[in-house]
């Protein structure tokens, strides 16, 4: 293609992709963006041909030569695959690296990164299926995106909550109540010792409970919660919206009533609309959770997709004060390991390459502020130990079912969380090992707590004990 | 009315309140005392008791600032925290004296 040799010379028709775009002695920038695909490739193709071709459809270049090639300096432009390794225990595929210069991108763009990253590539046909597994965004790049509108630290002090993990809950059933009744179901929820509650991703504003109603109800019950308990208290106000305009208005509202958070689905909604959302909530002070629906339709299969620990850097980068990363115990996928590695990427400085937990590249965040890892979906009392072992104090555990299910209401399903999660953070901080003295530690406990007593005795036997099914590949296979 | 982190168990007895200072001391942090009187416990600011005792790693010593604010505040509720300098937050806030 345009070799500098060939300058002045143009030749058309079609030439091998890994010409130009295979490159395994180029030497890494740190202003690249690199990014690790998984390539299952169509039966004949050679690994240098397809992951050059991945290269170049992601960058530069198409099926063809064009005489425009040769007006611009292709060598400075062009992605390149520069690495390519096995995966270990399935020959079906291979990881090619790939580096991006940071000219290709617009500053501050999730969204222009994606459309190069994983558009038109992914429909290649020399592929059958392709799976982004992990991009390193250099720091050069990272400063030019807003960010968590506060991140950890700031939402600490906000919310005056210090030295454990948040609480939260998912209002249910998610759809079909009116705004006051589901005001009255936030209202138990706070007063009985939660942090937060939570709109279901599936409450915008349907014919049952119009936003502008839930708004108010809610603003009511956090006031009063906060005023008995003399605590602060907020509300996932669920801002998604049809458009850009009305999830603006439901943000200036949820302002106007002083509420302290709200709530975006970023992928359902979109990267721009997020971005934007991200940005009024910095300007406006409102903290801002983030939800992941329809993650799965794109991180869950092994050969195809987008990693989520991928989407989770694009949320980090976007925006966002909370996202859900899964519990690894509850009722959704997420294996130990993994989890562990992105719960890291969304909220440390710097992390490591680290194969063992799916970190392909450093990750460096410079002074991008970090968000709360939420752990939400089929957990009770009874997870309490293994999830404050494996999330530590920045997170948020979301206890739907496991509020909303006691046998005694709300209010009594929120004090047991409250009491089996303080109980846990207590006995850490004494120095005991969590997992092992768990059930001991909830026994304990709930001697001088009846709700916590009850609880335990409504879910003792609810397990989710499913295999995953997108598992790290196994690194000594 | 509840006071943060542990207000939902029940009150911790001396040899209790001494495992999560050494917790503080462990972690590296800064511990610091504040009072306040009930009437005035909302917002982000308690009274500082003396300065932060940067640095001090004697739980006895630091069990003893939390005494001596507690008998020259009468009344008061006396907080505990461990200031986390690293990630610029309270990695521990709990109340050791209540009115």
């Amino acid at each position: 293609m345009a070799q500098p040799a060939a300058a002045g010379k143009y030749s058309a028709g079609v030439k091998d992709y890994r010409q130009a775009y295979w490159q395994p002695h180029y030497a890494v920038k740190d202003t690249d963006l690199l990014a690790c695909f998984k390539i299952t490739p169509q039966a004949g193709v050679p690994r240098e041909e397809a992951a050059a071709a991945v290269a170049a459809e992601s960058s530069t270049g198409t099926w063809t030569t064009v005489w425009t090639d040769l007006l611009t300096d292709l060598e400075h432009y062009k992605g390149r695959a520069y690495r390519i390794e096995d995966v270990p225990g399935d020959d079906t595929c291979f990881y090619a690296f790939i580096a991006y210069p940071i000219d290709l991108f617009e500053e501050g763009s999730v969204v222009n990164v994606f459309t190069s990253l994983v558009g038109n590539v992914f429909g290649f046909k020399a592929i059958r299926a392709l799976r982004l597994e992990d991009v390193r965004f250099p720091i050069a790049y990272v400063m030019t995106c807003g960010g968590p509108p506060h991140g950890i630290q700031v939402e600490r002090d906000k919310m005056d909550k210090y030295g454990r993990p948040l609480l939260g809950c998912t209002i249910k059933p998610k759809l079909g109540l009116s705004a006051k009744n589901y005001g009255r179901a936030v209202y138990e929820c706070l007063r009985g010792g939660l942090d937060f509650t939570k709109d279901d991703e599936n409450v915008n504003s349907q014919p049952f409970m119009r936003w502008r109603d839930r708004f108010g109800f809610v603003a009511e019950a956090i006031r009063k919660a906060e005023a008995e308990t003399g605590e602060r208290k907020g509300h996932y106000l669920n801002v998604t919206a049809p458009t850009p305009e009305q999830m603006y208005q439901r943000a200036e509202f949820a302002k106007e009533l002083g509420m302290p958070i709200i709530m975006h689905d970023f992928l359902t909604g979109g990267f721009c609309a997020n971005t934007g959302l991200a940005n009024w909530c910095r300007e406006n002070g409102v903290l801002l959770h983030i939800h992941r629906a329809m993650h799965a339709v794109i991180d869950r299969d092994r050969h195809h997709g987008i990693h989520f620990r991928v989407l989770l850097k694009a949320l980090r980068l976007s925006g966002g004060d909370h996202l859900h990363t899964g519990t690894v115990v509850g009722k959704l996928e997420g294996d130990r390991q993994a989890t562990l590695g992105w719960i890291d990427l969304l909220r440390e400085r710097f992390v490591k390459e680290d194969r063992s937990r799916g970190i392909f590249f450093d990750q460096d965040w410079g002074s991008m502020p970090g968000a709360f890892a939420v752990a939400s979906g089929g957990i009770h009392v009874w997870h309490m130990p293994a999830l404050l072992a494996i999330f530590g104090d920045d997170a948020v555990f979301q206890f739907g079912g496991g509020t909303l299910g006691h046998p005694w209401g709300n209010a009594a399903g929120a004090a047991a969380n409250r009491v089996a999660l303080e109980a846990c953070v207590q006995a850490r901080n004494e120095g005991r090992e969590l997992e092992r003295e768990g059930k001991d530690i909830l026994l304990a406990a709930a001697r001088s707590s009846p709700e916590l007593k009850a609880a335990m005795e409504t879910w003792k036997e609810v397990k989710f004990e499913f295999d995953v099914v997108d598992k790290l590949d196994a690194v000594s296979a | 009315m509840k006071l943060g982190t542990f207000s939902y168990l029940p009150p911790m007895t001396p040899q209790q309140v001494r495992q999560q200072v050494e917790y503080i001391v462990a972690r590296g942090w800064n511990p610091a005392i504040e009072h306040a009187d009930p009437q005035c416990m909302a917002g982000s600011y308690w009274t500082m008791w003396k300065l932060p005792l940067f640095g001090e790693t004697s739980v006895e010593r630091i069990l003893a600032e939390a005494e001596a604010c507690r008998k020259a505040n009468p009344g008061h509720v006396v907080r505990l925290i461990g200031y986390d300098n690293v990630r610029q937050t309270l990695g521990a806030a709990l109340v050791v004296h209540h009115a």
